[in-house]
């Protein structure tokens, strides 16, 4: 079953590419469509729209691979008590 | 929907602004003219907490909010924009630091950036590399507990006098950030001067020979230099860079509307005159647009929406290209006196064309800016004519 999450994320990621039926499993970073701007964009959306930090710690490529890969890496840090 | 300061960033608006009539606007033209900023104008800065504009109150610094940010970035951009600047530099160092640096690198160097005991500079182009970033040459290769860094970079801001470089470099084949001393071996800075504009930042080339730093000099990730590090810092940079024009052309405008009604010809003041009316009414418009569009960008990025981003483009776009065109006209209202070291206008004309060109080229913007509008609109298809 397709959860908030993904549903959240893929309505941000398909503005980077339109006119292609993005999938839950698909690399992002390996398929072109997105710019040199993206990154930082998708790092502000998730802290924005999700309610914590990025930390240089959590930026694992296999954590932003695909739709499904990030949302196991916000449940993860939702899951997590806030540090200080 | 209110467009209006709170009590808090009018009341640091008004200091903001006493600094820069009492400690800048005075001095500007002969720093402007020596090509250097004093030392003692530094530690001014750096006694009014103003270098730890965006840094958090725990580490030491102001922790101003970004409209008061902005609203900083005008008042000293309106005084000199070298000074301004330095506070880009040094913010967008900062802030790549707070975002992306080390618990370790947080607590040593954030204290010392904010009390203004450490200045940064942020090392990026190369002599081969300005807009494409990825495309860095300088090297940096993992040997034991220490990276070796080899390269150059150029137009490197306040470079002269920085203590500490964010410098970025190949690393494994990757665009990837360090902090860099001034003091490391192998680093060697050499002053740039005879620039157009901005001729009191103090521009330097960077030197890497075999230049050592710990290995936990390393900022985010090897391959992320480019990507989150510079990209984060740049943002911050279009930001500051953006309410500076603003306040370049606020310059412009009151010079402006001085000379105008002091100087007449055919027996009545310029201000009488159409044609400059028309030049002071585009001016003013535009001017009102410009600071629109850093107060939007402002506010998304205080409450972190991820269109501040490009918000942020668009406003340091606008706002670069406003005021070139302000600044020729403030140089052609007042006439050859424009033209003339004894009127600052000249300077602002030569400060505004340096906007266009730092923080991602006009040109830069305008392909960024086009590519947006597919992420934001959906274009609507017209109906096929019917017969």
């Amino acid at each position: 079953m397709t959860s908030d999450i993904e549903n959240t994320l893929r309505s941000f990621i398909s503005r980077f590419m339109r006119g292609h039926e993005l999938k839950d499993d698909e690399d992002i970073f390996a398929s072109g469509f997105v710019n040199s701007m993206f990154a930082m964009q998708l790092v502000q959306f998730i802290e924005h729209q999700f309610g914590f930090e990025i930390e240089t710690e959590d930026l694992e490529l296999d954590n932003f691979r695909s739709i499904e890969a990030m949302t196991r890496f916000i449940e993860q840090k939702k899951s997590l008590p806030v540090s200080t | 929907m209110r467009i209006e300061l709170t009590t808090e960033q009018q009341e640091n608006q008004a200091a903001f602004r006493a600094f820069v009539n009492r400690e800048i606007v005075p001095y500007a033209d002969s720093w402007d003219r020596e090509e250097r900023t004093p030392p003692e104008v530094i530690s001014q800065l750096a006694r009014t907490g103003y270098l730890g504009a965006l840094i958090p109150v725990e580490s030491g610094g102001k922790g101003f909010d970004m409209i008061s940010y902005g609203l900083l970035n005008e008042e000293i951009g309106r005084g000199c924009s070298s000074l301004r600047n330095l506070l880009t530099v040094h913010c967008m160092v900062s802030q790549a630091i707070l975002k992306w640096g080390t618990k370790n690198q947080r607590n040593y160097w954030l204290p010392k950036l904010a009390a203004g005991e450490a200045i940064a500079a942020f090392g990026l182009t190369e002599p081969n590399v300005g807009s494409d970033a990825k495309s860095l040459e300088a090297t940096a290769n993992l040997s034991g507990d220490s990276y070796i860094l080899n390269g150059q970079k150029v137009w490197t801001t306040y470079g002269q006098v920085a203590n500490l470089f964010l410098v970025f470099a190949q690393c494994e084949g990757r665009p990837t950030a360090f902090l860099v001393e001034r003091d490391s071996p192998g680093f060697t800075v050499k002053p740039i001067t005879g620039m157009l504009g901005v001729r009191a930042s103090m521009l330097a080339e960077l030197f890497m020979n075999d230049c050592r730093i710990p290995k936990d000099n390393l900022v985010g990730r090897v391959g992320l230099g480019v990507s989150h590090v510079s990209s984060y810092a740049l943002d911050y940079g279009r930001y500051s860079v953006a309410w500076g024009c603003v306040g370049i052309g606020q310059a412009c405008l009151e010079a402006c509307l001085q000379y105008a009604s002091e100087r007449k010809q055919f027996g009545v003041y310029l201000n009488e005159h159409q044609l400059i009316q028309q030049m002071l009414t585009e001016m003013i418009t535009n001017l009102d647009a410009a600071r629109l569009l850093c107060f939007q960008a402002g506010y998304l990025k205080d409450i972190g929406d991820p269109r501040s981003i490009m918000e942020t483009t668009i406003a340091k776009y606008f706002a670069s290209t406003m005021v070139t065109k302000v600044a020729n006209d403030a140089v052609q209202i007042h006439g050859a006196n424009g033209c003339s070291s004894k009127y600052r206008v000249q300077r602002y004309l030569r400060d505004s064309k340096i906007m266009e060109i730092v923080e991602g080229s006009t040109q830069i913007q305008q392909m960024t800016i086009a590519r947006y509008a597919y992420q934001y609109f959906t274009p609507v298809r017209e109906p096929a004519p019917t017969r």
